[in-house]
């Protein structure tokens, strides 16, 4: 079974139409960048995975149940698609430990001691087990984002979305979240990814989305998204970004 | 001097009445508050339209009518006894909870929305979201206007002395009556509010500085 399914997928903002119909599937330990122009529509597509933002029309499948029906709690499939943001969004009034503590405590699924000892070991493996007791505000932007995966991750999500977790990062702090991604993908981690750093969707991706107007234009391979594009609009996207 | 040394007993009294008064008002205004701002927020139109007629209603009228329309109006129907000190609370507490209400709807407001997205996205649902994630970030950033707020209804109680509560107020006058020193205990009275309401404020800055946003 896949461990996402979309099926016809629209989404509109009252007139506008963002989404056209989008179908897909992602399966398990799978690695799917997405590509496209800005305002295309990638961040209202990842959104929509999670409902995040009301789905318009169609299906969405999270490890076989629907989102899209309200007779399925939307609130535990959550906490099995992990969300990055593209500003990290840390809760401020918490400590960095805090924040990977609170979800896993609140919403029951351990004890705090069991999810401190699980947040620090998590805190370890993205290299900041020296910020545990830190606040969001004293930390840079790079060390926010990786803080923010293990936030995720501290909820044992079985898919992680990430909206382009790079891009509000100064350049030298891009290697060491990516580097943290590129680490979880190997682990086998199912990740949806809407990014603009080619090299990294070249070179992690098993598949990759170009997202334009509405639809999937073109899904393929990175090799042959990248070195063989088949779309004029592919083309024309790729030739600006490359 | 030797008139405010003998009225020192009661004017203590008063103050006491006065910041019993103050400390339940407060509470009640604050929860009123926060039940209208969540109302005001809350998905659905009649909530919202209710919160607001309630605030609208509030803000709109002077307290002396609010006052009056509860100790004397309310009192008018059979099933209703309140005594003026609770006429006085409650009208306090109606007072500042629509007050509060708009500020701490300005303050949920004004916190990102990314904070409700991630909150969201770990699966909280939304009175959780609301409970460790808006709440507390929205407080921190309302501890001065609510201090505001709460200064200004103290002051408010000084005008229950109208219904006759006995109040540091209250007690002020009937104490100048007996001795014809308004001057004194006025000054007096002025006094001991100026202090309460300074001792407030610094309660207010110590948390602000405990609570800061890091
Ligand atoms: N909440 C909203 N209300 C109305 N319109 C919206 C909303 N969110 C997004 N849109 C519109 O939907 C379109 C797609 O936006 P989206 O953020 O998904 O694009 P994107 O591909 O992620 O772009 P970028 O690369 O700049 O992040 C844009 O035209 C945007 O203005
Ligand atoms: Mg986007």
């Amino acid at each position: 079974m896949s461990m996402i399914q979309v099926k016809n997928l629209k989404k509109s903002f009252g007139d506008l139409e963002v989404i056209k119909d989008i179908s897909t599937a992602v399966e398990p330990s799978e690695v799917v960048c997405v590509i496209g122009p800005s305002g295309s529509g990638k961040s209202t597509f990842l959104r929509c995975l999670n409902r995040l933002e009301d789905i318009s029309g169609g299906h969405v499948y999270i490890d076989g149940a629907d989102i899209t029906n309200p007779k399925n709690n939307i609130n535990e499939i959550r906490q099995k698609v992990g969300m990055v943001f593209q500003h990290f969004n840390l809760f401020p009034h918490m400590t960095v430990l805090e924040n990977l503590t609170l979800a896993p405590v609140k919403l029951g699924k351990l004890k705090p001691d069991a999810a401190e000892k699980k947040a620090l070991g998590l805190l370890d493996k993205v290299g900041l087990g020296a910020k545990a007791k830190a606040y969001p505000g004293e930390l840079s932007g790079g060390q926010k984002q990786r803080v923010a995966i293990a936030r995720s991750l501290a909820m044992d999500p079985k898919v992680m979305l990430f909206d382009e977790p790079t891009s509000a990062l100064d350049p030298e702090m891009v290697g060491d979240v990516l580097g943290v991604m590129k680490d979880l993908a190997k682990e086998g981690m199912t990740m949806i990814v809407v990014t603009h750093e080619m090299g990294f969707a070249a070179e992690v991706a098993d598949r990759v989305l170009f997202i334009d107007g509405g639809y999937i234009v073109e899904e393929n391979v990175p090799n042959e998204l990248f070195g063989n594009p088949q779309h004029e609009r592919t083309k024309a996207f790729l030739s600006k970004v490359l | 001097m030797e008139t405010i040394i003998e009225s020192l007993p009661m004017l203590w009294e008063g103050l006491k009445m006065t910041l019993y008064i103050f400390a339940i008002a407060i509470v009640l205004g604050f929860l009123i508050g926060l039940v209208m701002a969540l109302l005001r927020l809350a998905p659905f139109k009649i909530l919202n339209w209710i919160a607001k007629i309630f605030i609208d209603a509030i803000r709109g009228t002077p307290f002396i009518v609010q006052l009056f329309f509860i100790y004397f109006g309310l009192n008018s129907f059979s099933w209703v006894s309140l005594d003026n000190v609770w006429a006085g609370i409650v009208t306090v507490a109606i007072n500042a909870g629509a007050y509060f209400a708009e500020i701490i709807r300005a303050g949920i407001q004004s916190i990102d929305k990314g904070q409700t997205e991630a909150a969201r996205s770990l699966g909280l649902n939304q009175s959780q979201n609301m409970r460790y994630i808006i709440l507390p970030q929205a407080f921190r950033r309302m501890l001065p206007t609510i201090t505001n707020q709460a200064i200004i209804s103290l002051k408010d109680t000084s005008l229950l002395s109208i219904i006759g509560v006995a109040d540091l107020t209250q007690r002020g006058r009937v104490i100048v009556s007996a001795t014809f020193e308004p001057f004194t205990i006025y000054l007096a009275l002025g006094v001991m509010y100026f202090v309460i309401i300074y001792l407030l404020s610094l309660l207010s800055s110590y948390l602000e500085r405990r609570f800061v946003l890091r």
